[in-house]
């Protein structure tokens, strides 16, 4: 199982190409609103967070997922769940 | 104070802001429907080119006449479920014609296309497996997917490579993974790459569901829909389908080579718990059915009026689907813009769908047609000219 802070600073990485310039990306930064990110937007996300990792990410878990500490604890039982 | 409907405020401020513009896009009232193809609109005499009625046969002589005699000896409705008021003859029919005309081993017919589609996704499926579906699939089948409590994995639109991604990434569970696609998709009229997705299914040991509903009397030699035409019709496990495209009426049904499709019916909410279909849409369906066997000069009709309105638009420079079919929308700019082309097209005597964002595949705007055997040559035409004259509109936009 990663370590919780490695799996964020991986996230960081893929979430950065995403970011307006010069946003701080933090553990409440809000995916949506900070992000300004439109639904497909969210989509290449999602493939670049999974490709990133290499795993597959159910679309039943966003409504949990608010900001990157709660995509990052959710990436962290993926890790270890699969699937 | 908060109000229960203080989440309807927002579309509420949408629907008054299209008012507002006078453009009444979504309370469209056909007064007296004419034939498949015309209605009465807003006082106006109005080709119907947005009705996925495919073969044209809401009005075919031979479909209202078994229509009425159903009526007439069976009456007006069911009044209930299968399960709890019985089934009608006409039903257990209409599955056995079915099985035999895509040569399974069953079939079960539900009361609308959207509750087929809703009953199996959310019946085969349940906690613990998963579905995989193509992003573009129709929220009816967003919808099932949700109500199986499944893990939902989406891939890109038609993006083959990216499934496989998916499937590798499931490693044991891929052999109880559900892959769902649809022959024809609704918005932009392409088909799944199903001989690909089909490949993948059999290298996986997964399982595939497509849906038929845009694809079938449309596609294959004999109308059976894209698994047909792929030729992977051995391959594909679950095939479903509404009657209220090419069919003409209302209702849905899948049909499957698994004996396992029988118990559906005692553990879908969506098959038990709704009154089953009227005995004039069973009866009209069966002979819809048995024309889509019989006439295939209908498919051709259809397949040649696709191509002469994609390619007439083509050559008028709109941004279309990526390939000609019976689905043929035309991508615009603007949401403003698509909003002035449809009233356009409306007050030229045409309606088409307008299909606006968040319904359409990438967040653009769409005016979707979707073409029938049943148009005529001058009907073409009009809606081409109709579609020319108002060419202005988009080179405004551009100008912006």
């Amino acid at each position: 199982m990663q370590r919780y802070e490695d799996i964020l600073a991986q996230l960081y990485e893929a979430i950065r190409p995403f970011a307006r310039d010069g946003l701080e990306l933090e553990e409440p930064t809000d995916l949506v609103n900070d992000l300004d990110l439109d639904s497909m937007k969210v989509m290449n996300l999602l493939r670049a967070v999974e490709d990133s990792f290499d795993i597959s990410i159910p679309l039943n878990i966003l409504p949990d997922v608010r900001t990157v500490k709660d995509f990052a604890l959710q990436l962290q039982k993926l890790t270890k769940e699969g699937p | 104070m908060k109000s229960i409907f203080d989440k309807f405020r927002k579309i509420a401020e949408t629907r008054q802001a299209l008012e507002d513009s006078g453009v009444d896009c979504f309370d469209i009232v056909m007064e007296k429907v004419i034939s498949a193809t015309e209605a009465i609109v807003n006082g106006r005499r109005t080709i119907l080119a947005g009705t996925n009625n495919y073969l044209g046969l809401t009005f075919d002589s031979e479909c209202v006449d078994a229509a009425c005699k159903a009526v007439y000896e069976q009456g007006t409705g069911t009044t209930g479920s299968r399960m709890a008021n019985g089934t009608f003859t006409g039903h257990l029919l209409l599955e056995q014609e079915l099985a035999d005309f895509f040569g399974t081993r069953s079939a079960i017919v539900f009361s609308t296309g959207y509750v087929a589609i809703l009953g199996m996704l959310s019946t085969l499926a349940g906690p613990g497996d998963v579905i995989l579906l193509d992003a573009d699939c129709h929220a009816s089948i967003y919808d099932g997917c949700r109500m199986s409590g499944a893990d939902i994995i989406r891939f890109g639109h038609n993006e083959v490579k990216e499934l496989e991604k998916r499937l590798r990434r499931l490693g044991e569970r891929a052999i109880n993974a559900l892959i769902v696609v649809e022959g024809i998709y609704s918005m932009l009229g392409d088909r799944a790459q199903l001989a690909d997705i089909a490949a993948l299914k059999r290298e996986y040991s997964a399982y595939l569901l497509v849906d038929e509903a845009h694809s079938l009397g449309v596609l294959g030699e004999h109308g059976r829909g894209l698994a047909e035409e792929a030729g992977v019709e051995d391959s594909t496990d679950f095939i479903v389908g509404t009657f209220s495209k090419s069919l003409g009426a209302i209702g849905g049904f899948c049909v499957s080579k698994h004996p396992e499709l029988d118990l559906i019916r005692y553990t879908s909410r969506l098959y038990i718990f709704t009154a089953s279909s009227s005995p004039s849409t069973i009866a009209s369906t069966r002979t819809a059915l048995e024309i889509l066997r019989t006439r295939p000069e209908l498919r051709s009709r259809l397949w040649d009026n696709a191509y002469q309105l994609y390619e007439r638009l083509r050559d008028m420079d709109f941004l279309l689907g990526p390939e000609p079919s019976p689905i043929v929308s035309v991508r615009l700019a603007s949401k403003e813009q698509t909003l002035a082309f449809w009233k356009g097209l409306l007050d030229r005597g045409v309606y088409v769908n307008l299909v606006l964002p968040p319904a359409t595949p990438d967040g653009g705007s769409l005016l979707r047609c979707s073409i029938s055997a049943a148009h005529t040559p001058e009907q073409l035409e009009h809606i081409c000219e109709a579609f020319a004259s108002l060419r202005g509109v988009t080179q405004a936009a551009k100008a912006i």
